[in-house]
């Protein structure tokens, strides 16, 4: 019997688990990657890799644990290391000993065939294509649904008066977005959802910070992969807006590419005029886009080792002082102490709260009008 | 007379500070921290108790470092604040224009960057502790020199070894080598403090506009051959302050200055008779979920005061019940 798993991406699993399940597939959910999934992936992969490859090959022999035998992945184009993780793990298993198959979505835009050809593979229940456009639709508008409510998390945390409240209540309204399954019912589920959250006691007095977070997709997408840096910077009261989700990232690349998208590519032009892989060129134009955007500050993560972005971040620099916006790098590695990073949150709020102070006794100027 | 207290625990060195309220020193220790937070931090309050003069009121505590949180709970702290925030603070207190702060510690280092009074920008180094006193101590001991003359040797030498000082372990083979080649012991000290130097300016404050007056405080700023070191690469006078292994902890004083008058509340200090309650830290791994938080608590008498570690509010009660 064929057993379906994929890779943990933030609250994403519970839409491929309904795609996979209509089409008639038995899937071994992936759990969410802890200090074990980490230990599993070091002993296999090179240690100079970067830590998605290490995660995921974690995530990957834990649901082997559980009984999956096939893995549905994405590839990748441009030059990033992270294209080639597919075939790097399914090497790795092999050599392991696993007999498993190996399923690699590439960009449809790109490579129709391979799309087609995929799609084919995971759809033993032989629905028509008519059938399989339905369920593609249904489960876009759940993953649509989990954003928006994960967005709202994001403004409403540093708001709330009793703290946890939000991420209490987040945990609960998943499972609300979880359990639909019907177009009306997934639309009236993030309807509740959004309701239950904006319900949370909020104090509408508190001085706000905006911080846009930029890097590299897996971290900025995988909480557990970044130490649950959005918690953490909305209990200090700041507003995260993360310039990357599923939903936005699979657009880009499936259909056609968006107007956001232009614009960021656009924004970077006179910083990084080319693709250099990765999310780097990303980084920069976003950057420029928050800092437009009056944002208080910019955080950008990235995984140790993670080319593009050791290249987006020498070019920060100078983005930081010509747009004068502060921005923090972190480089995520196997390091599970958030004591560190918190030291640095606290004090790149402290320069936030002093600056922005500081502009509304108008003495700077905020960084929009550079 | 009123005074406030500022306490930095660091991973090498505990420091304790009274001021008072024109910020004059009224007791200041640097202790070695040896990985005993909480005993180093008693025996330091029950030492700066004895050495305050009489008719002294603490009326506001701060503490800093990375064991803030465990001695705000014990002495009961008014601001808890981090370490960059603390030493910024401090350095525009004793040179009010200041523009740059060096500051190398134990295992840390890092370094600010402030205009017209306010912090602009900060790193702090990330995976590596190379070029911080741990290694500095290390090297010091492996040579045979007490780590007090260590700057003053390097001071001597005319012609300073290249040495590696991207790796410490890479560093210290590349010292050995030197060594056996024939290089005198100043020279290859000398050449030491040049590659902590290189080493802090590429990862440390890469990128970073360093601007005069730079001040160079941290444990580190004692050794007046890596002072010199940074003059030369640096091409300006940096400026060592009086008390420059202490500076977090008169930062944190100063802070909690500002806070009580700010807030205009009484302190929480608990008193110096804390010193002769007995404290007990303990940890344990959280199962509830397959995060696994490792859970740190620390105990006065019988009663917790304090938890660590976990990534949900789950732990976090007794903190609420202390408010």
């Amino acid at each position: 019997m064929r057993k379906v798993t994929f890779p943990h991406v933030g609250e994403s699993y519970r839409t491929f688990k309904m795609l996979l399940n209509d089409l008639g597939n038995e899937v071994i959910l992936p759990p969410r990657p802890s200090r074990r999934t980490l230990n599993l992936g070091v002993q296999h992969v090179p240690e100079f890799a970067c830590l998605p490859l290490k995660i995921l090959m974690g995530t990957y022999l834990e649901t082997l644990e559980r009984g999956a035998n096939v893995i549905v992945t994405s590839g990748g184009v441009g030059p990033c290391r992270a294209g080639l993780y597919a075939e790097v793990h399914k090497k790795v298993l092999h050599d392991m000993g696993y007999q498993v198959e190996m399923i690699v979505f590439e960009p449809p835009r790109l490579h129709p065939i391979n799309f087609i050809r995929n799609v084919h593979k995971l759809n033993p229940a032989r629905l028509s294509i008519k059938a399989i456009i339905e369920c593609i639709k249904r489960a876009w508008r759940k993953l649509q649904a989990l954003d928006n409510v994960e967005k709202a998390t994001h403004v409403i945390r540093p708001k709330e008066i009793r703290q946890g409240d939000t991420s209490r209540t987040y945990k609960k309204v998943l499972e609300w977005i979880d359990s639909a399954y019907t177009m009306d019912e997934i639309v009236e589920a993030e309807k509740a959802a959004l309701e239950e959250l904006h319900n949370i006691p909020q104090d509408p007095e508190r001085m706000i910070l905006k911080v846009g977070i930029v890097g590299e997709i897996y971290v900025l997408l995988e909480p557990a992969s970044n130490l649950e840096i959005e918690e953490m910077l909305g209990n200090m009261g700041v507003e995260v807006e993360r310039s990357m989700f599923l939903t936005g990232w699979t657009r880009d690349n499936t259909w056609k590419e968006t107007v956001q998208g232009m614009t960021v590519k656009e924004a970077a032009e006179p910083y990084l005029p080319e693709l250099i892989g990765g999310h780097g060129r990303d980084s920069i134009g976003n950057t420029v886009l928050y800092a437009k955007r009056n944002f208080d500050g910019v955080i950008q993560l990235a995984p140790f080792t993670c080319i593009p972005e050791i290249v987006a971040r020498t070019i920060l620099t100078s983005v930081s002082k010509d747009y004068n916006i502060p921005v923090l790098t972190f480089f995520l590695d196997e390091q599970t102490g958030k004591a560190g990073m918190a030291t640095r949150l606290e004090a790149f709020v402290d320069l936030m709260k002093r600056k922005k102070t500081k502009i509304k006794q108008n003495k700077l100027l905020p960084a929009s009008s550079f | 007379m009123k005074a406030y207290l500022g306490i930095d625990v660091g991973s090498v060195s505990t420091n304790i500070v009274v001021q008072d309220e024109a910020g004059a020193i009224l007791a200041g220790l640097y202790l070695r921290t040896r990985g005993r937070p909480v005993e180093t931090l008693q025996a330091g309050l029950k030492e700066t108790a004895e050495k305050l003069p009489t008719g002294i009121q603490i009326c506001g505590v701060g503490t800093t470092g990375s064991g803030r949180y465990l001695a705000g709970v014990i002495v009961g702290a008014d601001v808890i604040k981090n370490e960059i925030t603390a030493h910024a603070v401090a350095a525009s207190h004793f040179i009010s224009d200041v523009q740059t702060v060096l500051e190398i510690g134990g295992q840390d280092s890092k370094i600010i960057i402030i205009r017209d009074g306010i912090v602009v920008d900060f790193a702090m180094n990330t995976v590596c502790a190379a070029g911080t006193g741990s290694f500095l101590d290390q090297q010091a001991s492996r040579l045979g020199i007490p780590i007090t003359e260590f700057g003053d040797l390097a001071l001597q030498s005319k012609h300073p070894v290249r040495i590696a000082g991207r790796c410490t372990v890479f560093a210290e083979s590349d010292m050995i080598h030197k060594q056996q080649m024939g290089h005198s012991l100043k020279d290859i000290v000398n050449g030491l403090c040049e590659a902590l130097v290189r080493n802090y300016l590429n990862n440390v404050g890469k990128g970073k506009e360093i601007l005069p007056p730079v001040v160079f405080q941290g444990g580190v700023a004692a050794n007046a051959g890596i002072k010199a070191a940074f003059e030369r690469a640096l091409g300006m006078e940096v400026l060592v302050p009086p008390h420059h292994n202490i500076m977090g902890a008169i930062g944190a004083a100063l802070l909690a200055k500002e806070e009580i008058n700010h807030s205009q509340k009484a302190s929480r200090f608990k008193g110096f008779s804390i010193t002769k309650l007995t404290y007990r830290t303990s940890s344990f791994e959280c199962n509830g979920c397959p995060n696994n938080c490792e859970i740190a608590e620390i105990y006065e008498e019988d009663r917790v005061i304090g938890r660590w570690g976990a990534r949900c509010p789950k732990w976090d009660i007794v903190q609420e019940e202390l408010h």
